[in-house]
């Protein structure tokens, strides 16, 4: 019987020794503005985690204010008990930053009035919580132009996670910069149907680059596209971070996420008294995002090609998505004279390939 | 397209798949002798990630691809003496220990990973694990490429998983491992240490179980990633299943999983409309099929030992 218990008490030490491996800053509360982040993977995840952990970084460098997290939170309602727990740390200003997190946010807004409350990549908002995401398509069409330079096959290989639509105008940014400057290029798709898998992913890539494609890209959160690419042989754009060291033969560049832009932009407004809650979108003008510096690997042509194309996408004179644009059967799916704007572009209705990408959406009914 | 390409593209499908399907072997044949010997632990997943992360993080301090490799089955066979201790000595339920080893692994895995993220696995590690082309073998058309133009663990998972057949069918010791899975107290009578047994081959299907995660971090991806196995070691048990406890079967077994693993991504090529979440159940369902249809037929052959699972009490004779 007390083999029996110890064992039992065995399993409940292995069990809660889990417990005490989770991570996070403390700091007593002192009236003044303290910021809690909410991320849904480990900060040094090598990408989105970690670009927004950047952000937190530099906010507290900025601003000298206080910062706390909870990393590897699961969406749903485990996000609203790390939102209470922050609360009861002291933090008054909450930023949520993946799209699960949305409606426990909401539920946490209107039990907090008086906490102010960001959601990433969602679309609700209320009196105390703003919403905020970025043009994510105006650098992929940047990356695209780098690719579409660098193919010798004209096959350019995208790894992509799932069917929606941030995914989708990305792919589509992507294919229309690459034809910007390569029409006879192709893109082709491979669904990994994770965020997370790098076994999976590099499997992708693999298929992609056994199927004929010499520069790869990807929307997922790993680096093992590059790896995969550098040992074939074969070229690698990335995303979220730049990270050239994950493979610095093939990696060319990446449309990377720069956070801290807006966290210390709206921090600075509520220190200020000047804060109102709204749902914001920036892109490369306000600084929220850009291609990262192209290394030595990518196509010298690419430079002024790249710069010319981003002081116009600044400037206005470039928009990524204008008419007319025809989708993969050569329909005409935006006509001459209209623009997608970002809210078109993050609708259900972005759920069609443009001209020159060789993959499938299975559309839900 | 033609049938000579596509044709190629079949064969470079099947080197995926078998690339693929060797971090399930390695898990494979480690969960084979540990069931053989009445054991069921269904830590796999955690030790393959306790082997991930104690590979890469062993191969970034020391540079030296054996030395990573050991510390991986080190690691491993360090969480599955957790459960030999738990289920042979205080004879704990096996499924709750087993659970709480791939809990115990994934967070072992993930505090020691937290600083390996965005970190490269030296070179002097990766010249190791360069596909190497079989002299003749490897020139066999077709065969050569997909199965003889690996990296050198590939070859040893092929060599493990033969010997261990020989070991399991064709030796004495062998012999016993399956007397102390099938019958603990006949074996016991017939003089056979039952607990040593059990120990042993926990510890030994720890180890291959680690070396199946360090494949992943060190030569698959290679780079470290929070849950780098993603299901995996559930994929090997299930496995052992379908394959019958038996290493041979294991070889094939192995590389077809790795290949529905896969598939999904060969055939996005084609105007075929497979959704990924149907291929992703495929392991599955074939191993609740092959349960089905040898439940059936009631073939011994197919049978799980007959004490898997069972703690053995000496006084209980």
């Amino acid at each position: 019987m007390s083999r029996k218990v110890t064992s039992i008490m065995l399993v409940i030490v292995l069990a809660l020794s889990l417990v005490f491996t989770a991570g996070c800053g403390t700091g007593a509360s002192n009236g003044k503005v303290k910021v809690g982040f909410v991320f849904i993977g480990p900060i040094k995840d090598g990408g989105w985690t970690e670009a927004h952990y950047n952000g937190m970084n530099y906010l507290k460098e900025q601003l000298k204010v206080e910062t706390m997290y909870r990393e590897l939170v699961p969406e749903g309602p485990e996000s609203k008990k790390a939102i209470k727990e922050l609360i009861n740390a002291g933090c008054n200003v909450i930023f949520t930053t993946s799209f699960g997190y949305m409606d426990p946010t909401l539920e946490a807004a209107k039990e907090n009035p008086k906490v102010k409350f960001f959601h990433c990549s969602g679309f609700k908002t209320a009196e105390n919580m703003s919403n905020y995401f970025g043009r994510m398509y105006e650098p992929r069409y940047l990356s695209g132009i780098v690719a579409g330079l660098k193919t010798k096959t004209n096959k350019i290989g995208y790894v992509a996670a799932y069917e929606i639509p941030e995914v989708i105008n990305g792919i589509n940014a992507f294919t229309l910069g690459v034809q910007s400057v390569n029409p006879n290029a192709v893109v082709k798709v491979r669904w990994s149907h994770t965020w997370i898998d790098s076994a999976l992913e590099k499997a992708a890539a693999v298929a992609l680059l056994d199927d004929g494609c010499d520069v790869i890209t990807q929307h997922n959160d790993s680096t093992a596209t590059y790896i995969a690419a550098q040992e074939r042989g074969a070229y690698a754009i990335g995303y979220n971070l730049d990270m050239p060291s994950a493979a610095p033969k093939a990696y060319m560049t990446a449309p990377v996420w720069n956070w801290g832009v807006y966290y210390v932009q709206e921090v600075k407004a509520i220190m200020e008294g000047t804060w109102k809650a709204a749902a914001y979108q920036g892109g490369i003008k306000e600084g929220l995002l850009d291609l990262a510096p192209l290394t030595e690997v990518a196509p010298p042509e690419a430079k002024a090609k790249v710069e010319e194309a981003r002081k116009q996408i600044i400037d206005g004179t470039l928009q990524v998505f204008k008419g007319p644009i025809k989708d993969q059967s050569g329909n005409i799916k935006v006509p001459e004279g209209k623009t997608l704007n970002y809210e078109d572009t993050m609708s259900m209705d972005m759920n069609w390939f443009v001209q020159g990408v060789e993959g499938k959406i299975e559309v839900q009914k | 397209m033609d049938a000579a390409s596509l044709a190629a593209y079949a064969a470079l499908f099947l080197t995926a798949a078998v690339k693929a399907g060797t971090p399930l072997l390695y898990a494979t044949l480690g969960e084979t002798i540990t069931e053989r010997s009445g054991n069921l632990n269904l830590g796999v997943e955690g030790m393959m990630l306790m082997g991930a992360v104690a590979g890469f993080q062993f191969g970034l301090i020391t540079r030296n691809p054996l030395f990573a490799l050991t510390a991986a089955m080190l690691a491993a066979s360090l969480g599955s003496l957790i459960f030999a201790f738990l289920t042979v000595t205080l004879r704990a339920n096996q499924v709750v220990s087993g659970l709480s080893l791939t809990i115990f692994g994934a967070g072992i895995a993930g505090f020691i990973g937290q600083k390996l993220s965005g970190q490269v696995v030296p070179a002097s590690v990766k010249a190791w694990f360069y596909p190497v082309k079989i002299p003749l073998l490897g020139d066999i058309p077709g065969i050569g490429q997909i199965l003889f133009n690996h990296d050198i663990l590939i070859y040893l998972s092929y060599m493990l998983a033969i010997g261990l057949g020989i070991y399991l069918f064709n030796t004495r010791k062998g012999l016993n491992l399956r007397a102390v899975g099938e019958n603990p107290a006949a074996a016991d009578a017939a003089g056979i240490g039952v607990s040593l047994y059990k120990y042993v081959h926990i510890l030994a299907g720890g180890a291959l179980c680690g070396l199946g995660g360090a494949y992943l971090s060190l030569v698959y991806v290679p780079a470290w990633q929070e849950n780098i196995t993603a299901g995996r070691g559930w994929i090997a048990v299930a496995l052992v299943i379908f394959v019958a406890w038996n290493p041979y079967k294991a070889l094939l077994g192995a590389f077809f999983f790795g290949g529905l693993d896969i598939l999904g991504l060969y055939l996005q090529k084609f105007d075929i409309k497979v959704s990924q979440y149907i291929i992703n159940m495929l392991p599955y369902i074939v191993t609740i099929l092959v349960l089905v249809f040898t439940s059936i037929k009631k073939s011994k052959e197919n049978a799980p030992p007959k004490a898997l699972g069972v703690p053995y009490f000496r006084e209980d004779r």
